[in-house]
């Protein structure tokens, strides 16, 4: 699903540390993710990893194609522990933190750009 | 046994807290049963590394994917629009974008005006003097001088525009379209023993930083000084009556599930437009046998959402992300009735700066614009960080057959019967909805953003419960008169989003609680003949 690249200096999905907290935090979506994986199972017909890239892209294609609401819940599962990996964050520009305490700095931007909006008349629909 | 109290009040948020406070200067005993617990904001989302996570699961915004002990399921699978909303003291201020318009003074003649649905009892200036105590009593934050919304007065400065707000205030100067800055109740500075935000950016499941208002924090400590009780993890099943047709108090399950009645003078109910109707059906006697007030018939009915159609695209500079509060800057430029539009009433608009990381990759991936494999890196580095979002607020018009009733199934953790939604997006809503994404489209490509979907309307965008026991002069066709009492039950009041008459194309937590203020007043000068 997600390939490791040294373009980006990223893990792949299947990297040991992101398939432990994958597993570790599961909880309420082990039963959808079961049934998302028997699905894959089911259309490979074997280990999907002992398929050639053809075939395992055509799997993969017509698993979240027909997979429904346990192949959304599996790639969201991958996607949001994937996306919290350290490595990952660091290579997006992010901190690799919880937003508390810290929070961010918000730049004040640009206000003279309400200028022309301020120069129109008032328009407020009367009631009556 | 309970003591008997003068007032009781169903429901600690957004309306109950308000009313609760309003009446503790009346020195009456008051109590208020909520059937969850008091927040903790150290256990919020925004102070884990998981905070993303949790949006997905116990902190979804729906309660039936949510399914915290405190929450109720609800049967929406008959709506395309489903039911959003938090249950504990605080109630959906908890979770809430703490965006803060208000009703227009034309939201409260839509009859008069443009010849649909009815005008409201009262009017917006009736409320005038509640809206400016209750943006006191939230923390508002904004800038005065809309000159497409009514006048407010925030005691707080707007939020920074940041990287997004200039991106969207130049494309609609490019089109010639009103924008401002969004009345918030993101406090921009310290404001009553509150800390000012610093851009946790994941506001809307709760506030780490209690920079976002919400009635745990800001009416409730008032009103708890003031003498008011508040019984926390107390369900409430049913409201019982007298003899004589007047409510007597009420039947609920306290903490540890032991069924406990509470006798009362007066009881308001404050559970919103789902939970409010769901009482009073569950309310049915043999004096009652359609539900407790409800000779009208109407107790359920005229469900109205707000559809949201939102559009997103993506652009090549940087914009907030999850850097900022979510919402920052509304359009009223489709507000109002434009027959030529080929449907009545209108929209507001909310800007949105972005999405975190995660919440990017899920939904790219859902929409299929995020690719798996060899590309997903480089795609999702144009996608994350670059989001903008253009989301209409379409006026959802009363429509009887949209409606709240019992599920004859399904039933919360304690047996009480669940509510069933029935809901269809009208045709003039669809036309508006319609309207809405076209316009977002221009907005977005003004901006010169790419890549556009939509969301139409956002499933679980069910955020607005409005008018299931609507107000009114004629008892045939509403559920309270003008101060919120029931027509049939001279002790019982209503003060939460289903009294709405019509929903106006704007969020309507500020409306809600100026009316609670307002029911509250009215009940407060007519204490000596409150059941005449």
């Amino acid at each position: 699903m997600i390939p490791e690249s040294s373009e980006y200096k990223v893990p792949g999905a299947d990297d040991a540390a992101i398939q432990g907290d994958i597993l570790a935090t599961l909880g309420r979506d082990t039963k959808m993710v079961s049934a998302a994986l028997d699905h894959i199972a089911r259309l490979a017909g074997k280990p999907l990893a002992t398929l050639d890239d053809a075939k395992r892209e055509a799997v993969v294609q017509e698993f979240r194609a027909s997979g429904g609401a346990p192949a959304a819940t599996l790639a969201r599962v991958i996607l949001q522990c994937y996306y919290r990996d350290d490595r990952v964050l660091r290579s997006l520009g992010l901190e690799p933190r919880a937003p508390f305490p810290k929070g961010h700095v918000l730049e004040d931007g640009d206000w003279s750009l309400l200028d022309p909006v301020k120069a129109r008349p008032a328009r407020l629909r009367e009631a009556r | 046994m309970n003591q008997p109290v003068d007032v009781l009040i169903i429901g600690a948020g957004a309306s109950g807290a308000a009313v609760a406070w309003s009446l503790a200067e009346t020195k009456m005993h008051i109590l208020c049963l909520d059937q969850g617990g008091w927040m903790k904001q150290a256990e919020y989302p925004s102070t884990g590394r998981d905070w993303e996570a949790k949006f997905y699961g116990e902190w979804s915004t729906s309660p039936n994917i949510r399914g915290r002990p405190e929450d109720y399921p609800i049967n929406d699978d008959n709506s395309p629009i489903k039911v959003v909303n938090f249950n504990g003291v605080g109630g959906s201020t908890i979770m809430y974008t703490a965006h803060w318009p208000r009703l227009h003074p034309s939201d409260f003649k839509v009859k008069t005006l443009d010849g649909v649905a009815d005008d409201w009892p009262i009017d917006y200036d009736a409320l005038t003097p509640f809206f400016e105590e209750n943006d006191r009593m939230m923390g508002v934050s904004g800038l005065s001088g809309d000159p497409k919304s009514p006048l407010t007065h925030p005691p707080m400065p707007p939020q920074p525009l940041g990287l997004s707000g200039p991106l969207i205030g130049k494309a609609m100067n490019k089109l010639g379209w009103h924008w401002w800055p969004s009345d918030t109740t993101v406090a921009t500075t310290d404001y009553e023993g509150r800390a000012r935000c610093i851009n946790l950016g994941h506001c809307t499941p709760a506030c780490a930083q209690g920079a976002k208002a919400s009635t745990d924090i800001t009416y409730w400590p008032h009103a708890i000084r003031a003498g008011v009780e508040l019984k926390t993890h107390c369900r409430v099943r049913e409201i019982t009556t007298n003899e004589h047709g007047m409510a007597s108090g009420v039947v609920y399950y306290d903490q540890d599930g032991v069924e406990q009645f509470q006798a009362a003078e007066v009881v308001i109910i404050a559970c919103n437009g789902v939970g409010t109707p769901r009482l009073l059906l569950n309310s049915a006697s043999g004096k009652f046998p359609n539900g407790l007030a409800n000779s009208s018939g109407l107790v359920g009915k005229n469900l109205m959402f707000h559809p949201y159609a939102q559009i997103y695209g993506f652009v090549k500079e940087p914009t907030d992300s999850n850097r900022a509060p979510p919402t920052c800057l509304w359009s009223k430029e489709f507000y109002d009735t434009d027959i030529s539009r080929g449907f009545v009433r209108g929209y507001g608009i909310q800007f949105g700066r972005g999405a975190g990381p995660v919440f990017e990759a899920v939904a790219s991936e859902q929409k299929g614009i995020l690719p798996w494999g060899k590309d997903h890196h480089r795609v999702f580095r144009k996608l994350n960080g670059h989001r903008l979002h253009v989301s209409a607020i379409c006026e959802d018009l009363p429509e009887e057959h949209n409606r709240v009733t019992l599920d004859p199934v399904l039933k919360d953790s304690h047996g009480i019967p669940a509510p069933r939604i029935d809901y269809t997006i009208s045709e003039n809503s669809r036309k508006m909805m319609e309207h809405g994404l076209a316009r977002g489209r221009e907005i977005l490509e003004a901006a010169g953003a790419s890549d556009i979907c939509t969301n139409s309307p956002i499933p679980w965008g069910g955020w607005h419960l409005l008018g299931t026991a609507r107000m009114g002069t004629d008892p045939q066709r509403s559920v309270v008169n003008e101060w919120g009492r029931s027509h049939d039950v001279k002790n019982l009041f209503i003060v939460d989003g289903s009294v709405f008459v019509t929903s106006g194309g704007v969020n309507p937590t500020s409306t809600i609680q100026a009316i609670a203020l307002y029911v509250a007043d009215q009940m407060k000068q007519r204490l000596a003949n409150l059941f005449d």
